[in-house]
């Protein structure tokens, strides 16, 4: 939300909906071609048939699969890697490279050398892995670096152990950015995936439905399945934000002292 | 055992902070430094806390000595109330801990607060509540008087000659009227490098 603004309530939101819809409906209309542009109409009546078939929800399940599979590998390997190159200057030294390299290649340079690696399925998983592991580590080695040098002294004073300093300290200080790190990954990892399932079309997937719907002309086809992929990333979205926010809460009702406090 | 800071120095790049200074501190009692900012005094205090290494010389007896320590910031953790951050120097006992801040006059209302809600003065309380609920033999207080006025300062003395009669507490101070008050064993700091005389 941009600062100073009143947060918008969700039923306040349709106008702006049926605005931007009547906009899409005078694009159609200009453009005057069904193969250009689909009517909202025309996507719309092809949304309500696709979540009619059981394959469009074997599709969208395994499609989350894959994406998920990935960006879950993804979080822990970026937080492995985190750790060790923020502790360990060789591990910093050697694989910093590693990850600058990763983040400056394009994504479909990966998609086809995956493809002669491994199996469809597996492309998906490996590619949303390479675009969440640069975010989720750079953000976590910020995090550790940021620790307060003067906490962890008091630590060292106060004889606290390597466990209090974990729990006490360096979680709640690495926290922020871990949570930057992967409301943003989760973003881009789904776009990546979908992507990634364009170019390798896994049976059954979202991207090899665009695939197709890009193969055989079918504009209303591709732009509901487009809509359904927006709204899914928007709804993993909100539901890894209430899994972080319920996390949250744990520790403030709990504390971070465990159940002896 | 008493401990004994045999000729030690300490310079930051070109300036000496401590040169060649000798100290003999009795194994508990209430030894007090006051003197101007900047001229050394903490630099000894982390010395003594084993936070930083004499360039030259040697400190001899705080060797597994168990140090407890109010430094001149609070340090205290942001996302802990004030009676969590007693706790976590004391095992999780909440209890013992909301003692200790009853024992610094911090009211017990306050205990649930995190230190951003504090008040300067009560945040140093918090940190002298933490030091004192640390079971040990050496105390070092760096300023744990800052934003006091008198009258709590003056409720707070006697609860630092108790603890005085069982570890040595080390106080820092750049405050005469405090260690006039507080008597022990005083010192007047001037430097750097520093010099300590008997005051």
């Amino acid at each position: 939300m941009e600062p100073g603004r009143k947060r918008i309530k969700y039923w306040q939101w349709l106008p702006i909906l049926v605005f931007w819809l009547l906009v899409w409906q005078l694009a159609y209309t200009l453009i005057g071609s069904d193969l250009l542009l689909a009517s909202p109409l025309q996507v719309g009546s092809r949304l309500l048939v696709l979540v009619g078939e059981g394959h469009f929800w074997l599709t969208a399940g395994l499609s989350i699969l894959r994406i998920t599979a990935g960006f879950l590998l993804g979080v822990a390997i970026g937080v492995i890697f985190a750790v060790l190159t923020a502790r360990i200057r060789l591990m910093w030294l050697l694989f910093r490279p590693v990850i600058v390299a990763i983040r400056a290649t394009p994504i479909a340079s990966f998609i086809i050398l995956a493809l002669v690696w491994m199996t469809k399925a597996r492309v998906v998983i490996f590619i949303v892995l390479l675009m969440v592991v640069p975010i989720v580590w750079a953000n976590v080695v910020e995090g550790i670096r940021k620790t307060d040098p003067q906490l962890l002294e008091m630590a060292q004073i106060f004889g606290l152990t390597s466990s209090q300093v974990l729990r006490l300290i360096y979680l709640p200080s690495v926290s922020p950015f871990f949570l930057a790190a992967v409301t943003t990954a989760l973003g881009l990892g789904w776009k990546a995936g979908i992507a990634a399932e364009v170019l390798s079309t896994p049976q059954p997937s979202l991207g090899s439905e665009l695939y197709n719907a890009k193969i055989y002309l079918e504009t209303p086809n591709l732009l509901a399945y487009t809509l359904v992929i927006i709204v899914l990333s928007l709804i993993l979205e909100k539901l890894l934000l209430w899994v972080l926010n319920r996390a949250e809460s744990y520790f403030k009702t709990h504390g971070r002292l465990g159940d002896a406090a | 055992m008493s401990i004994r800071i045999e000729k030690i120095s300490k310079a930051y790049g070109e300036l000496k902070v401590i040169d060649d200074l000798t100290l003999q501190l009795p194994s508990n009692g209430l030894v007090s430094l006051s003197g101007p900012s900047g001229c050394g005094k903490t630099t000894l205090l982390r010395l003594l806390a084993g936070l930083e290494q004499p360039d030259s010389g040697l400190i001899k007896g705080i060797e597994k000595r168990i140090i407890s320590m109010v430094f001149q910031e609070d340090r205290l953790l942001p996302w802990l109330s004030a009676a969590d951050n007693v706790a976590a120097v004391l095992s999780s006992k909440r209890r013992e801990a909301l003692n200790w801040l009853e024992r610094v006059c911090l009211p017990e209302e306050f205990a649930g607060y995190y230190p951003a809600q504090l008040s300067g003065g009560m945040k140093r309380r918090v940190a002298l509540a933490r030091a004192l609920a640390r079971p040990g033999e050496l105390m070092l207080l760096d300023e744990p008087f800052t934003g006091m006025d008198t009258d709590l300062k003056e409720n707070l003395f006697p609860l630092l000659w108790e603890t005085a009669t069982r570890r040595l507490v080390v106080l820092v101070t750049h405050d005469l009227t405090d260690i006039e008050a507080l008597a022990g064993q005083a010192y007047r700091a001037e430097g750097p490098p520093l010099r300590l005389r008997e005051a």
